[in-house]
């Protein structure tokens, strides 16, 4: 069958709603992976041991194996100890809790970059050890790590495609859907990349106007 | 049936799993090796005089970059026949997968040899070196001692991409467990079979990489 991308206007609305839902999945499990990546961080900097060493093994854990892999776990797993959650809501969860090990590695080094003397300002100040590390070190900390988190986003973006295989009709099982249909692979997963790369160099712009705004801010 | 933890199913369904890791590696290092070929020849052209050539090469990177791995895949497998491209599950894995980190190989690679000192190459063309002697023998060996580490980077990352190839149903770790969490329903256990597989694969290799990367520093 010869490649005529003629097809894709009959199912242009097909791939806009897969657009759609990857822009959402991407939205969602971004502002997860930076929550929990604080989250984290800050666990695995200041927490007691008790707590701080089930983190750590989590961490290590979703850092050695495969998000597909780990996805499978999260959808069925979940299910099996009676939790049904909807695909879009696990997918988002899965790949939020992946990117948010590595933003965890990131907001730690950037933890650590922070000037000792505010800690100890903080502290000379009267500020609890907690409002300290809230108020005065994860909030500088945070402005130094936004690129290095930027670029986890970007990859976070690609990764969503993965999020197919537990049925989420984000861009990719949209294209599968409307193959499904046509019959026409070649077209509607040159589509699909095409809506991705667009997508990335829309993303790649917002980071760095993000990032110009914070420098301008310190 | 859910509940208890069946380490006696574990260990029946091992010898599968270890079999299906046998192919996590092949394609592991199948397609780091093409990786490695595409990095440098991606690397050639981003750094070659020839604005064409250049210009491939950062489109090269681009696309594959910024497009996921998976529909890269994808259109190889299922889109490769409508052009005459006809692919076993497993080459057409290799060859996607090879492809797709030879673009992130590639800038590890330029990132190397640009973060070389110019002054190196000014003094090598000083004393009478040609552009070609003055980059194979002076710059590449001072890039490769920065390469290491970076591109065992990738390689690690490539291990865990591999798992993509489930989709496409080739029978490697992650689709084993796949298929062994449906036909079982112990997800848990399935889960951390194959992930103590993956990480004792990615332990090995990161070893293999800090030896290497102890060995090609200067003492």
């Amino acid at each position: 069958m010869r490649p005529d991308f003629s097809v894709l206007l009959n199912f242009w609305d097909t791939l806009a709603l897969g657009a759609f839902w990857t822009i959402a999945l991407t939205g969602v499990a971004s502002v997860i992976s930076v929550v929990f990546g604080i989250l984290f961080a800050v666990v695995a900097l200041y927490a007691p041991a008790p707590i701080r060493w089930p983190v750590r093994a989590f961490e290590w854990v979703f850092m050695g194996t495969p998000l597909l892999l780990q996805l499978f776990l999260i959808y069925f797993g979940l299910i099996t100890i009676g939790i049904d959650l909807p695909a879009f809501v696990a997918g988002a969860l899965g790949l939020g809790l992946y990117f948010a090990v590595y933003n965890s590695d990131i907001i730690q080094a950037g933890i650590r970059a922070v000037d000792p003397g505010q800690t100890e300002a903080a502290r000379a100040l009267g500020l609890s050890r907690w409002q300290t590390i809230r108020d005065v070190t994860v909030p500088q900390a945070v402005r130094s790590v936004v690129p290095p988190i930027g670029n986890n986003t970007i990859a976070l973006l690609k990764d969503s495609a993965l999020v197919s295989v537990i049925g989420v009709a984000e861009l990719t099982l949209a294209a599968q859907q409307a193959i499904g249909r046509s019959f026409r692979p070649l077209e509607f997963y040159v589509a699909a990349a095409v809506i991705y790369y667009a997508i990335n160099l829309a993303l790649e712009a917002v980071l760095r106007r993000i990032e110009r705004r914070i420098s301008l801010a310190r | 049936m859910t509940g208890t933890f069946d380490i006696d199913l574990m260990i029946r369904v091992l010898p599968f799993f270890l079999q299906a890791a046998q192919l996590t590696i092949l394609i592991s290092v199948l397609s780091v090796a093409l990786g490695l070929a595409c990095g440098a020849l991606g690397t050639a052209a981003r750094l070659a005089r020839n604005p064409l050539a250049r210009l491939l090469g950062a489109a090269y990177v681009s696309v594959f970059r910024g497009t996921p791995a998976l529909i890269q895949l994808f259109l190889l497998y299922f889109g490769g026949p409508q052009i005459g491209i006809h692919l076993d599950a497993v080459t057409a894995s290799v060859i996607a997968l090879g492809v797709n980190i030879g673009a992130y190989m590639t800038e590890t690679m330029r990132g190397a040899i640009v973060a070389v000192d110019k002054g190196q190459t000014e003094a090598a063309r000083t004393l009478g070196l040609g552009r070609a002697r003055a980059f194979v023998d002076v710059v590449l060996p001072q890039a490769a001692r920065l390469m290491v580490r970076p591109l065992g980077i990738n390689i690690i990352a490539q291990i865990k991409t591999t798992a993509i190839v489930a989709a496409i149903a080739v029978v490697e770790l992650t689709y084993t467990a796949q298929r062994y969490i449906g036909s079982t329903y112990k997800p848990f256990e399935m889960f951390i079979l194959a992930g103590l597989i993956y990480m004792a694969i990615i332990y090995v290799v990161s070893l293999l990489i800090r030896w290497l990367d102890r060995k090609v520093q200067l003492p």
